[in-house]
């Protein structure tokens, strides 16, 4: 278990320090009910299907992951070092829960699960990534997406 | 994280988040957000702990529910730590601690490596998987240009459509997963720490990765000098 007072210092400062700003405006998105839900992650781990272009620092383009990629498939190219990889080398539901999402949706609690999912470079200052953002808004409505699971790392 | 969500949700796309650090939740006040007390690098749990990762998921979408916001819920559960732990965890590797340094970086990277290679195997087959092959090198090219790239200079780039910094970086990271997961192949279950500590401590590929993160940090390339202070060592080991 791991709180920001319990990071490493030079970590904490960091963290600490790492410019963040608000918004002057809160949209929020009513959706229909959880269980007609169709839902998409997006994550920030610098996720990539083997092969692609990996991600550099300042990226602030995404990476298509198909929802059939096979685990072994998917790896990470994320600039930072300063997070934990080994749980993810053991298990990609760690910071990419597709998994987890499949049987949520064989149980019904959700609809179902996108077709396609999305992966960015978490680094980078989350503004530079507005103009790519407005460009993958239309991409999950055509997936008929209600609603996304934003993933840190 | 919270920046995508406004994004998102400005253009119509409903979010749900897991926030890791609390503090930039609370000024970007995402539409909804679940604060959860683990590691960094694991937003949805321990790995291997299907039920667990579940609950995390399905608390988060669950927001998805709520009337309005912005919220911020706190997910009342830590972590367990990791069944087969055990204290004093030590590689089935162990490498000198003082090797030969006579002997050329590449000749001591190579045969390091060579000593992990079966349990990296090892790990490959239990898994099913590797994450090892970000960089699109192979091993041996990432051998090669770690154990070449000196004071005198840096190799030839084996990328030469990428600036050689971001292929050093990401030669240096899949260099990682292969020892770490090879490390992780052994019986018993070591915590990320555990791993960390090893690798930073114990392995002639970081004091490479370290010489090299210092010599890059000193280049006139402003590309190069950021990678080498500020992405190839993580901050608590240096």
């Amino acid at each position: 278990m791991v709180r920001l007072a319990d990071t490493p210092e030079s970590l904490r400062f960091r963290l600490e320090e790492l410019e963040c700003h608000g918004y002057d405006t809160n949209p929020f998105v009513i959706t229909p009910p959880l269980k007609q839900c169709r839902v998409a992650i997006i994550s920030t781990a610098g996720l990539q299907q083997r092969g692609d272009q990996p991600f550099s620092w300042g990226s602030s383009d995404y990476r298509v992951i198909s929802g059939d990629t096979p685990a072994a498939d998917i790896v990470m190219s994320h600039v930072s070092s300063n997070f934990d990889r080994s749980g993810f080398q053991q298990d990609i539901n760690v910071a990419f829960p597709i998994d987890r999402l499949r049987e949520l949706a064989e149980q019904g609690t959700i609809e179902s699960v996108a077709d396609y999912h999305y992966a960015f470079m978490g680094a980078t200052e989350p503004d530079a990534m507005a103009p790519t953002i407005e460009r993958l808004i239309p991409l999950l409505k055509k997936d008929r997406v209600d609603a996304v699971l934003l993933a840190p790392v | 994280m919270g920046g995508l969500a406004h994004y998102l949700e400005s253009g119509g796309i409903a979010t749900t988040q897991i926030s890791l650090v609390r503090l930039h939740t609370e000024i970007t006040r995402p539409p909804r957000a679940l604060w959860v007390s683990f590691e960094l690098g694991r937003p949805f749990g321990p790995p291997n702990d299907a039920d667990f990762q579940r609950e995390v998921v399905l608390s988060a979408l669950e927001l998805l529910e709520a009337p309005s916001g912005p919220l911020i819920v706190d997910y009342p559960i830590d972590a367990p730590p990791s069944q087969g732990e055990v204290e004093g965890w030590a590689c089935p590797i162990s490498f000198e601690t003082s090797p030969d340094e006579t002997q050329s970086d590449h000749l001591l990277l190579s045969a390091e490596v060579s000593h992990l290679q079966p349990w990296f195997e090892r790990s490959r087959e239990a898994r099913q998987r590797t994450t090892f092959g970000s960089s699109n090198l192979s091993l041996e090219q990432i051998v090669d240009l770690l154990a070449h790239s000196n004071a005198d200079g840096m190799p030839d780039n084996p990328q030469p459509e990428r600036p050689v910094a971001d292929v050093i970086r990401d030669a240096a990271e899949d260099l990682k997963a292969f020892y770490f997961e090879a490390a992780a192949a052994q019986p018993g279950e070591a915590s990320a720490a555990q791993m960390r500590s090893w690798f930073w401590n114990e392995t002639y590929a970081a004091k490479l990765i370290r010489r090299l993160s210092e010599t890059m940090s000193r280049s006139s390339d402003e590309s190069m000098a950021f990678t080498g202070q500020a992405l190839m060592v993580p901050r608590a080991e240096k």
